[in-house]
């Protein structure tokens, strides 16, 4: 049985190096750290254009200390879709023992996932291959200044979502691509946040242990593009998660299972305190978006219970 | 920071490709913040929440042990401040010119 | 048929991935590959991808992993593949892409044209065009080598003519299993992602510092190309009989009035050359087989003997100042100390024929260019209605 104690983890060799450029506090770094750390096999990573690849993988510099590549926005499954087929031949042949085994990861961010890449991912998804996506979710496209994506909240202020005299943030719902992906039914599905980095860590080794396409949608806090506190970042996580806007759970054979179910579900309003994408949100005028809002993710998380077999 | 040599057209490897992986430790992040994290060996239980939840691999541990931190890469975030379970804590962020 | 003598040349080749999707008039390749799969008569991976744009993605990363790799497309799927393209041949990827030329959108049209390669001429790979199914497969086989080999390492496309090749039935050699297998040889890969041991990152990001010395470097693969596409052509002639060089001549030797075309059309107008040669008119042809990197010396040192030429684009100009192929020719003449005069017609349009006596007037135009001196127009269309 693999040893989830952070001494046991501590010993695992580190597969992301530092001096990387990523934030100061970026939760997309400490997530794939944790990813990183999850499982001790022999990796091959595709990474979408993103803040994780410009800040990693930027000439002369590498971060990586496993095989990675970095091809456009659009495609990071569809490459690792490419580099698993071509074990797959190579295993066939025996130009690659077939004891040898390979675990393959695709890295995007919401732009690169739930928006421009989401066509190769359904795709990748659909025909099977042995593979791990993960999303790197922070909510827009903050490589780029942080504008708007599929991903981001109702309300959220982003640069092409703005906060004026007619408009207040994003108009419209956020797209729930875990849900998606777990319709494409694949053996594994799961959501998950840093600031539970045990669930996060076993949802990871999960997904690398089953044979198959795997989806795993991470939170991830972004100082930058969230206008917030850099060493509250996982506090605000967990507040994404306690109020049940981001829900930890897992979809694996088509069963859906609650991993995290907060003790006390607290009010969305306290997921949007202390950021400054949200500040406007918070103004007595907006309480009644705020309390639609509200009822959608009270929407979307009894629906999750009831698929779960909860009770609501 | 060491400033290197720029390398003409003729010495790059092939299709653009980095041979030697993970070189960026090699370069000064901690440079980024004046201010600097000190670790206190007396109170720290060796927990690791501020190994796990650093985006840096800035804490520095041997034999599943904190120490030290790695202020050559150690951005200041603070986020290990935060998540230490430890009264006082452990970690501390402290202004360049106290250091 | 041309798709199926490029499908049967992947049978023989039997690449470790293919990675396509279907799309007229290339997708008689994919289905007979297809049935190659399901029939087990290869061991290649078949990525049937959702779009072209992952089936290129797919061939980026099954390529950089360390194997032979090809895929098949054309039109609004070449279009639709474009960003990553020039990671193919950023990243010095030695990838074979087979293309069915055929028009591009708007209007729609499945019939031949080169628009959609012509559009990525200058996306850093090498272009072969074949006027017929020998050829097509002779390309296929022949495409892997100069791919492959290490002072090159670039992809290579080959092109066939939309319909008038793909689907043209005609009777092909097909060479022994055997002698294909040996051919081609090993496949040697240069860095692969799949050796865990010894890592290495492909597609860094580059700041100013670092972009144009890695496009320069680039280059290398291209510009070692034309000697390899030479030695591996003499090489397959060797061994098949059939020979191939970067153009080709066809009566060249004492021609005064010369067409330059790519493709299909040469074959119609090897026909009308016959024909007027018999009425005592020096006509010639020459056949550009590499696009790129475009043979400038040997264009320049075939067409200079002549007194006037034509340069027949299966592409519209696009407010350029001729079509590609004629931009091309026209630069490459301009060395000589007298270079004859050139024209450009634009032809066959999403699949508009181009009946020989359109050919034979192009021959009597260049004839009266060189009798009266007088070029007139520079650009002009065959069999438009005006």
């Amino acid at each position: 049985m693999v040893s989830f104690k952070l001494k046991d983890i501590a010993t695992r060799e580190e597969r992301l190096a530092q001096g990387h450029k990523m934030c100061p506090g970026c939760g997309i770094a400490l997530t794939v750290r944790q990813i990183m750390a999850s499982f001790e096999e022999p990796v091959v990573i595709a990474n979408a254009t993103g803040c994780l690849e410009i800040c990693t993988g930027t000439f002369p510099q590498s971060s990586w200390k496993v095989p990675w590549i970095h091809s456009a926005f659009p495609n990071a499954a569809s490459t690792i879709a490419g580099l698993e087929s071509m074990y797959r031949a190579k295993v066939r042949r025996g130009e690659i023992p077939k004891e040898r085994k390979i675990k393959f990861l695709a890295f995007g961010g919401d732009g690169g996932t739930y928006d421009i890449g989401f066509q190769a991912l359904s795709g990748a998804a659909e025909r099977g291959h042995n593979i791990v996506y993960v999303c790197l979710d922070n909510e827009g496209y903050m490589n780029t200044g942080g504008q708007r994506s599929s991903a981001t909240p109702t309300g959220a202020r982003t640069t092409t979502s703005e906060v004026g005299k007619v408009l207040q943030g994003k108009q419209q719902l956020r797209k729930d691509l875990t849900r998606i992906m777990a319709a494409h039914h694949i053996p594994y599905t799961a959501q998950a946040a840093p600031s539970k980095w045990l669930d996060l860590m076993k949802k990871a080794y999960r997904a690398f242990e089953i044979e198959g396409p795997a989806f795993i949608n991470v939170l991830c806090n972004c100082p930058t593009g969230w206008h917030a506190d850099p060493a509250r970042g996982l506090e605000f996580v967990q507040r994404a998660v306690d109020s049940c806007f981001w829900p930890l759970y897992e979809v694996e054979s088509g069963v859906v299972r609650i991993t995290y179910k907060p003790r006390k579900k607290i009010p969305v309003v306290e997921w949007f305190k202390d950021q400054g994408r949200f500040k406007h949100l918070l103004r007595p005028e907006n309480e009644e978006l705020l309390e639609s809002i509200q009822v959608e993710v009270d929407r979307i998380w009894n629906q999750l219970l009831k698929d779960a077999g909860e009770e609501i | 920071m060491k400033k290197e040599k720029l390398k003409k057209w003729q010495e790059l490897p092939i299709g653009g490709l980095i041979l030697d992986m993970g070189n960026s430790s090699e370069t000064q992040t901690g440079d980024w913040n004046p201010n600097r994290l000190v670790w206190n060996e007396d109170t720290c239980t060796h927990c690791l929440l501020c190994w796990i939840n650093c985006p840096d691999a800035s804490i520095k541990v041997e034999d599943s042990k904190v120490i030290g931190i790695d202020n050559y890469h150690c951005k200041v975030c603070g986020i290990c401040v935060e998540v230490c379970p430890t009264k006082p804590k452990s970690l501390e962020i402290i202004s360049e010119e106290v250091a | 048929m041309g798709d199926d003598a490029i499908a049967e040349a992947m049978r023989q080749i039997n690449p470790h991935v293919v990675a396509a999707y279907p799309i007229t008039p290339s997708t008689q390749v994919v289905e007979a590959f297809a049935r190659f799969v399901a029939d087990g008569l290869v061991d290649t991976e078949f990525v049937a991808t959702e779009s072209e744009h992952s089936a290129m993605s797919a061939c980026v990363g099954a390529a950089a992993g360390g194997g032979r790799v090809m895929t098949v497309t054309g039109s609004q799927g070449l279009a639709y593949m474009f960003e990553v393209l020039g990671v193919a041949s950023g990243l010095r990827l030695p990838l074979v892409m087979a293309i069915a030329n055929r028009a591009l959108n708007s209007p729609l049209n499945i019939h031949g044209d080169h628009s959609d390669t012509m559009a990525m001429r200058d996306m850093g790979w090498i272009h072969l065009y074949s006027e017929n199914c020998q050829e097509a497969y002779d390309n296929t086989i022949q495409a892997f080598r100069i791919a492959e080999n290490p002072n090159v390492r670039t992809p290579v496309l080959v092109a066939i003519d939309g319909f008038q090749t793909s689907h043209m039935v005609e009777t092909l050699i097909v060479e022994p299993d055997k002698l294909v297998k040996k051919f081609i040889g090993e496949h040697i890969p240069s860095y692969p992602m799949l050796d865990i041991d010894n890592p290495v990152l492909y597609g860094a990001a580059d700041r100013p510092d670092y972009y144009m010395e890695h496009k320069r470097s680039q280059l290398v693969g291209i510009i070692n190309a034309p000697e390899v596409i030479t030695q591996i052509g003499k090489e397959y002639g060797d061994l098949t009989g059939r020979y191939y060089g970067l153009v080709e001549e066809y009566r060249m030797e004492d021609t005064e009035y010369a067409i330059v075309v790519m493709s299909a059309t040469a074959g119609s107008v090897k026909g009308a050359i016959d024909q007027l040669r018999e009425e005592g008119i020096a006509a010639g042809l020459l056949k550009i087989r590499a696009f790129r990197p475009f043979p400038a010396d040997e264009v320049a040192k075939s067409l200079s003997r002549t007194k006037s030429v034509a340069v027949l684009d299966r592409c519209g100009t696009g407010g350029a100042q001729g079509g590609p192929l004629f931009l091309e020719v026209r630069t490459a003449l301009y060395e000589e100390k007298s270079p004859p005069q050139v024209i450009n017609y634009i032809y066959g349009l999403g699949g508009k024929d181009l009946p020989l006596k359109h050919i034979k007037d192009v021959y009597l135009r260049l004839r009266e260019i060189a009798r009266t001196g007088e070029r007139g127009k520079l650009v002009d269309f065959l069999n438009l209605r005006e």
